[in-house]
């Protein structure tokens, strides 16, 4: 079993490097440093929400809601700042939002037993609903001008590096000492691992269930935080984009295997990292649209195919009770 | 000689006319074309499908519709696919079974709508098609002329980025959605009026498909490559600010003239100021609402059959530079309303 875990996320991170080094090496200015840190900078948001969803997943989870809790809360924010309310309220009233989204998620899934992917595919939807309906009127909002700290969150930069990098890179520290170091995250493995053996054991599944979905809603409002900073706005318009499968794409891409208990940042980070590249690398090709969907879709099924030869579907998968997505 | 008499008759029938006025004013005049114009409006039925509602342009339309639509006392209904082809594609077909006096269509792209346009016309329901056509001409269309659009846009960067300029000659094309109207015409109009130029080159052609922060992505990636870039041309203001933010981040701002197209709303002005854009031609809101409505009460009272008479209006176009905006040029939804 170790042994396939590590040849998964190997071969994801062989192809990662082989695009790498195949750019480096045809490709004129591809390895320069402005490049290299527009590369990442472009997949910074990508790589954070990957983050939520990596958590979720590795529970045994999938967060389909991680998008709309994005636009959503940090549209109200941008929408309540417009209507003259200080930042720092509107602030925690979008996080306030953006935690109940979450909370519900949980709650539905763990307490009534509904399927992870329904609940939050349909809680998606009632959140992205309830928000153009109630909260804002036009779907792309401005931020306001002239604040000092948010201005650095988007523009600024420490050690050469842009702030949507630094957030990507502590945001995923702090989820690596989360999963490695803290109870919770060895809750996680065990309850993604085996939900019916953990809670014989006595771990506390449903709570914990519900405090992953709290998580993976409060990274996705972080996320949106760096997003609005960092491109003047936001526009909810994204919600009905492919973002939240390049997400998954991220997840499953790097490693972190859809049936649980499995994967980690790292595997993240790699994901994260071969899509920057394989992004990066059709834009300077200038490849065009239809030909770059195509490319991406098969290198997705190229994944899925060399997923599905490492990990076969065992007696363990078929018999879970929702077995794998 | 000539003039003489014809002033005077002139004058004659004039105080005959006056005279005439005079006669009756104590009771004024019913006005005979009046009561079928507005007979002929009351209790019919329109319904607009646009690409989705919230944003600017179809926001600030339906602002203008509503209200012509309140005084004249017809109803205006509003199926909103909120960005889905196919739920555009199924509201079309219920409303062909609803049987509408008016549709006015807002086209995702030139192909996916064109077969049911057609067949409500064939089901003797009138379409109008609004600022995005499809490949069928149906009974009116009202909006830019986005061919003209690409020309004056990509003229403006052969004057500034073409032979003489002493530039690069380097323009970035950024697409919106590869297949709408606005897209497809526009490109043509680039690649014929850059090829005319051998300084211009062409160093990249992406899709930001609508998306601010896409655009910016892209644009820090070219910027990677070309350095010494001299132009962009864009799909639309909302999407292309995410390339001028780029630019402006990395010190280029002064360098790089970003042209791109918009429907002349307060952000795109606000965008100008910024120094995120640099031009934008307008097809200016208002004026395509003065014209649809304007169309929508032509179309409800012509006698002509569905699909039978088939006419297109493009509407002005402003160019809006940071020379020639003032407080007052953009218009904002509030205003509309």
């Amino acid at each position: 079993m170790r042994k396939a875990r590590l040849s998964q996320e190997g071969v994801v991170f062989a192809l990662a490097v082989l695009l790498f080094a195949a750019f480096a090496v045809t490709l004129n200015n591809f390895l320069t440093t402005g490049n290299l840190i527009a590369l990442v900078r472009s997949v910074s948001i990508l790589g954070i929400l990957g983050l939520g969803m990596g958590l979720v997943v590795i529970g045994r989870g999938i967060d389909l809601a991680m998008v709309a809790t994005m636009v959503v809360s940090l549209s109200w924010v941008l929408s309540m700042t417009q209507g003259g309310m200080p930042l720092g309220t509107a602030l925690l009233f979008g996080l306030a939002l953006a935690l109940a989204i979450g909370l519900m998620n949980g709650i539905l899934i763990a307490y009534a037993d509904i399927p992870a992917i329904f609940t939050t595919l349909a809680m998606g939807l009632v959140a992205y609903g309830a928000g153009r309906a109630f909260l804002f009127q036009i779907d792309v909002q401005n931020t306001p001008a002239g604040i000092a700290w948010f201005d650095f969150l988007g523009q600024g930069s420490v050690f050469g590096l842009p702030m949507p990098i630094v957030a990507f890179a502590v945001l995923a520290a702090l989820m690596a000492l989360l999963l490695l170091r803290t109870r919770f995250g060895r809750f996680v493995y065990a309850a993604g691992d085996n939900a019916l053996a953990a809670r014989i054991t006595g771990i506390p599944l449903r709570p914990l269930i519900v405090a992953q979905y709290v998580v993976s809603a409060l990274i996705a409002f972080l996320a949106g935080l760096v997003m609005a900073a960092a491109v003047s706005g936001m526009s909810t318009r994204l919600y009905n984009s492919t973002m939240i499968y390049d997400v998954l794409l991220v997840v499953v891409l790097g490693g972190i295997s859809l049936s649980g208990g499995r994967g980690g940042v790292r595997n993240i980070l790699v994901g994260t990292l071969l899509v920057g590249v394989l992004l990066n690398g059709m834009t300077i090709l200038d490849i065009t649209y239809t030909t770059q969907n195509l490319i991406k879709s098969l290198i997705l099924l190229l994944a899925i195919m060399v997923d599905s030869f490492i990990n076969p579907r065992d007696e363990q998968t078929s018999q879970q009770a929702q077995g794998d997505i | 000689m000539i003039r003489k008499m014809l002033m005077a008759g002139l004058a004659a029938g004039m105080m005959a006319l006056g005279f005439a006025g005079a006669a009756h004013a104590d009771d004024g005049l019913d006005n005979p074309s009046r009561n079928p114009f507005y007979e002929g409006l009351k209790g019919k039925r329109v319904v607009f499908v646009p690409l989705a509602m919230g944003f600017d342009l179809t926001e600030g339309w339906a602002a203008i519709m509503r209200k012509q639509a309140a005084d004249l006392g017809y109803t205006l209904d509003i199926r909103d696919p909120n960005w889905s082809t196919d739920a555009g594609t199924r509201a079309l077909t219920a409303l062909i079974a609803e049987k509408p006096d008016v549709i006015i269509a807002h086209n995702p792209d030139v192909q996916s709508y064109a077969r049911l346009l057609k067949r409500a016309m064939d089901a003797g329901i009138k379409v109008i098609q609004l600022n995005l056509e499809s490949v069928v001409p149906t009974d009116a269309y009202i909006g830019a002329d986005w061919s003209r659009v690409g020309y004056i846009e990509a003229d403006e960067l052969v004057k500034r980025c073409g032979t003489g300029s002493g530039k690069s000659g380097k323009i970035a094309i950024i697409r919106g959605q590869p297949t709408a109207a606005s897209d497809l015409y526009e490109l043509y109009a680039y690649k014929t009026t850059f090829a005319k130029d051998p300084a211009i080159k062409i160093v990249s052609e992406q899709a930001a498909q609508y998306d601010p922060a896409k655009a910016r992505a892209i644009m820090e990636t070219v910027l990677q490559q070309h350095p010494d870039l001299c132009g962009v041309v864009g799909n639309w203001d909302n999407q292309d600010v995410g390339a001028g933010a780029a630019i402006q981040a990395a010190g280029k701002a002064d360098d790089i003239f970003v042209v791109t197209s918009g429907g002349g709303n307060q952000i795109g002005c606000d965008n100008i100021q910024k120094g995120l854009l640099d031009m934008i031609v307008s097809y200016d809101v208002p004026l395509q609402g003065e014209a649809i409505n304007q169309q929508i009460a032509q179309t409800l009272l012509s006698p002509a059959k569905a699909g039978e008479s088939k006419t297109a209006y493009y509407t002005p176009l402003t160019l809006l530079t940071k020379d020639n905006i003032g407080p007052r040029t953009c218009w904002s939804l509030d205003q509309l309303k």
